[in-house]
């Protein structure tokens, strides 16, 4: 193991868990509205995964999409400006917690209907394929996607065509408040790709290895021309479905179960006792990751709000005529 | 000038485009070897190819989602629904999706993308007879252009393809044989712009696709009796252009809407209610709609054209208003 590769990873894992204590406390005390769905406990997936691309390989994610975007490298300011509602925000205060996106970054935004995001994986890869280029696109949704219509005919469809697509299913046992066994015929989520004729694996999406290493062959069996294949990461998340849930569906015990299972925590342990870098040089990694989500939220307290008389901008990217949009 | 049929205009558009831009393509439902169910795209996949010219299962949600993501990537796809009806099916990738990527990702992103379905009706019943245009033109981010003359058809979806964002382009299919005037040269119609099909001085008719030609029609019949009528063609539902409307009201003073859709919340009204705002002063009678009957599409022909508004119903409002 790298000792920089594994320095990296702990970074991101750390940032994406201060960044997300740092979005609840911003809840609490009202500054960031809507629906907030954190990614804490998860972080291993978006690490572990994105890792294993190429920075021009377009993401598309769902509503719990915090972790992907930072996985990605997008601006902390920028993402915690976001969830404010500001001006400087990625999506300039349009899309809030679950529409991130960074076109330039090939990340092309989180999207809150279930399993809604996955055709336009498929038509990102569909691009690719027309123009002979090597990019390849990768859809994260959770298991709950997996029982809509739009999974089934995007598999078919990019498994028809042969299309570089990674659907990763981050598999955290729950649809918001449903258990897997309760709202799906087989808990083996992976086993689906055999219905399409493709390639599915399943891995412990709380290592961040695994998830890199199980990533990184698909991504070269898609390359290859193979079709696409369907991952599944095992992972938990410790907190609610949102800041909204009361969590009244499973037991205080399996929450602990699975947090003896935390990401930052087990790696950090484990590169330590295998000597790849020592307790200190985490520790150092760690703090700087705090201090940029600090600096995350004070960029977004001191951002400018939206001006008014922009609320009808980029609702087309040709307006024609006079919009029927005016602020009165 | 030679004349051609709608159907022609729609493939004389789409082959232009596709020749002068490698990133235009079509995808849909049985539209390359079977041609597509109305018949427009037969033979294209002959000249373009099966890289252009997509056939897909049916799966309207992930046509619509993956024409959506293709055009995220700088594509220019075409994507056909085989029925308005099929395209329930994707609403929520059209309402939720390209129509709003634009604005929710804060104008980074662009969807150029042009989704064609006929819309239409010829006893094929309750749930393959509908006229939902108004579903789409009631959402801002997109552009929904449902035109009438061949001439029309072909320079809007050729403004369509070369646009930036998603546009609804619907086509009825009663009219894919009705013939007019193109010219061979190249041309473009703007969208988002209402013209005077025909000039007049005594009502006004305002209208879009198959009524537009039947609005024609009822002016010419009427013309014989002295009345002149002005007729206006929509050809964009959204954004609407009521310019040419409010100035037809001011000269005319009486005002018909005619369309194919259920009168309740429909086109028809949005047009009765701007003109009330607009331009009530100049109002000398209660603008009259003509609009389909509040039913599901019967299947029995009698039933079914009792259930559509026809030229003669035209004719009705027209006295109408005049008296």
């Amino acid at each position: 193991m790298d000792k920089q590769l594994a320095l990296e990873w702990y970074r991101k894992m750390a940032l994406i868990r201060r960044f997300e204590e740092k979005c609840a406390e911003g809840y609490a005390y009202a500054k960031i509205g809507g629906f907030l769905h954190l990614y804490i406990g998860q972080e291993a997936v978006a690490v572990g995964a994105i890792s294993a691309l190429n920075d021009d390989d377009d993401i598309v994610t769902h509503y719990r999409d915090h972790g992907h975007a930072i996985a990605r490298g997008l601006d902390t300011n920028s993402l915690m400006a976001e969830l404010y509602g500001k001006a400087t925000g990625c999506s300039k205060g349009r899309g809030g917690s679950m529409h991130f996106a960074d076109a330039s970054k090939h990340f092309w935004g989180g999207y809150a209907l279930v399993g809604a995001h996955l055709p336009i994986a498929v038509g990102l890869a569909m691009a690719s394929q027309y123009r002979g280029e090597d990019r390849l696109a990768m859809a994260i949704f959770g298991d709950g996607s997996t029982n809509n219509g739009g999974f089934h005919e995007s598999l078919n469809m990019a498994a028809v065509f042969k299309l570089p697509v990674i659907f990763l299913i981050e598999n955290n046992l729950y649809s918001m408040g449903v258990a897997l066994q309760r709202d799906s015929a087989i808990s083996d989520l992976y086993k689906r790709a055999a219905s399409y004729g493709i390639l599915g694996e399943a891995f412990d999406g709380m290592d961040v290895e695994a998830t890199h290493e199980a990533t990184k062959r698909a991504v070269a069996h898609v390359r290859a021309g193979n079709g696409p294949v369907l991952l599944e990461a095992k992972t938990y998340r410790f907190r609610g479905h949102s800041m909204a849930d009361p969590e009244m569906y499973r037991s205080k015990e399996e929450v602990e179960f699975w947090k003896q299972k935390d990401p930052i925590v087990t790696w950090k342990a484990r590169c330590v006792e295998a000597g790849i870098a020592t307790a200190a040089e985490f520790d150092e990694v760690e703090a700087a990751a705090n201090r940029e989500a600090e600096e995350s939220v004070k960029f977004a307290d001191e951002s400018p709000e939206p001006e008014l008389s922009t609320l009808c901008d980029n609702i087309y990217a040709n307006p024609i005529g006079q919009t029927d949009c005016q602020l009165v | 000038m030679r004349t051609i049929t709608v159907r022609q205009a729609i493939q004389e558009a789409l082959r232009e485009e596709m020749r002068r831009d490698e990133n235009v393509f079509l995808m849909g439902e049985d539209i390359a070897y079977y041609g597509s169910a109305y018949g427009v795209t037969k033979g294209f996949v002959d000249e373009f190819g099966e890289k252009r010219v997509k056939d897909t299962p049916i799966s309207e949600t992930a046509i619509i989602g993956a024409a959506t993501g293709a055009a995220l990537a700088g594509l220019r796809p075409i994507p056909e629904i085989m029925s308005i009806n099929f395209a329930l099916q994707a609403l929520d990738q059209v309402i939720n999706h390209s129509a709003k990527m634009s604005y929710m990702f804060g104008g980074q992103m662009k969807v150029p993308m042009v989704l064609r379905t006929p819309s239409g009706w010829s006893q094929l019943a309750a749930t393959h007879s509908q006229t939902l245009e108004l579903l789409f033109a009631y959402i801002p981010g997109l552009k929904v252009v449902m035109p009438s003359t061949p001439y029309d058809h072909k320079g809007l979806l050729k403004s369509a393809i070369r646009d930036d964002d998603p546009v609804i382009f619907i086509e009825h299919a009663l009219i894919y044989g009705a013939k007019g005037e193109v010219p061979e040269e190249e041309y473009l119609v703007p969208i988002g712009k209402s013209v005077v099909r025909r000039p007049g001085k005594d009502v006004t008719v305002v209208s879009y696709s198959r009524m537009a030609m039947l609005a024609m029609e009822a002016a010419n019949d009427l013309a014989a009796e002295g009345i002149d009528v002005e007729v206006i063609d929509l050809r964009t539902l959204r954004p609407l252009d009521m310019e040419p409307v409010i100035e037809s009201v001011k000269k005319t003073n009486r005002v018909v809407v005619a369309e194919e859709g259920w009168k309740t919340y429909g086109i028809g009204a949005e047009v009765q209610s701007r003109i009330y705002e607009e331009a009530f002063d100049y109002i000398d009678a209660p603008v009259r709609r003509v609009a389909g009957i509040e039913v599901p599409a019967p299947y029995n022909k009698h039933l079914e054209m009792a259930a559509y508004p026809h030229k003669a119903n035209i004719v009705a409002a027209i006295r109408e208003v005049l008296k």
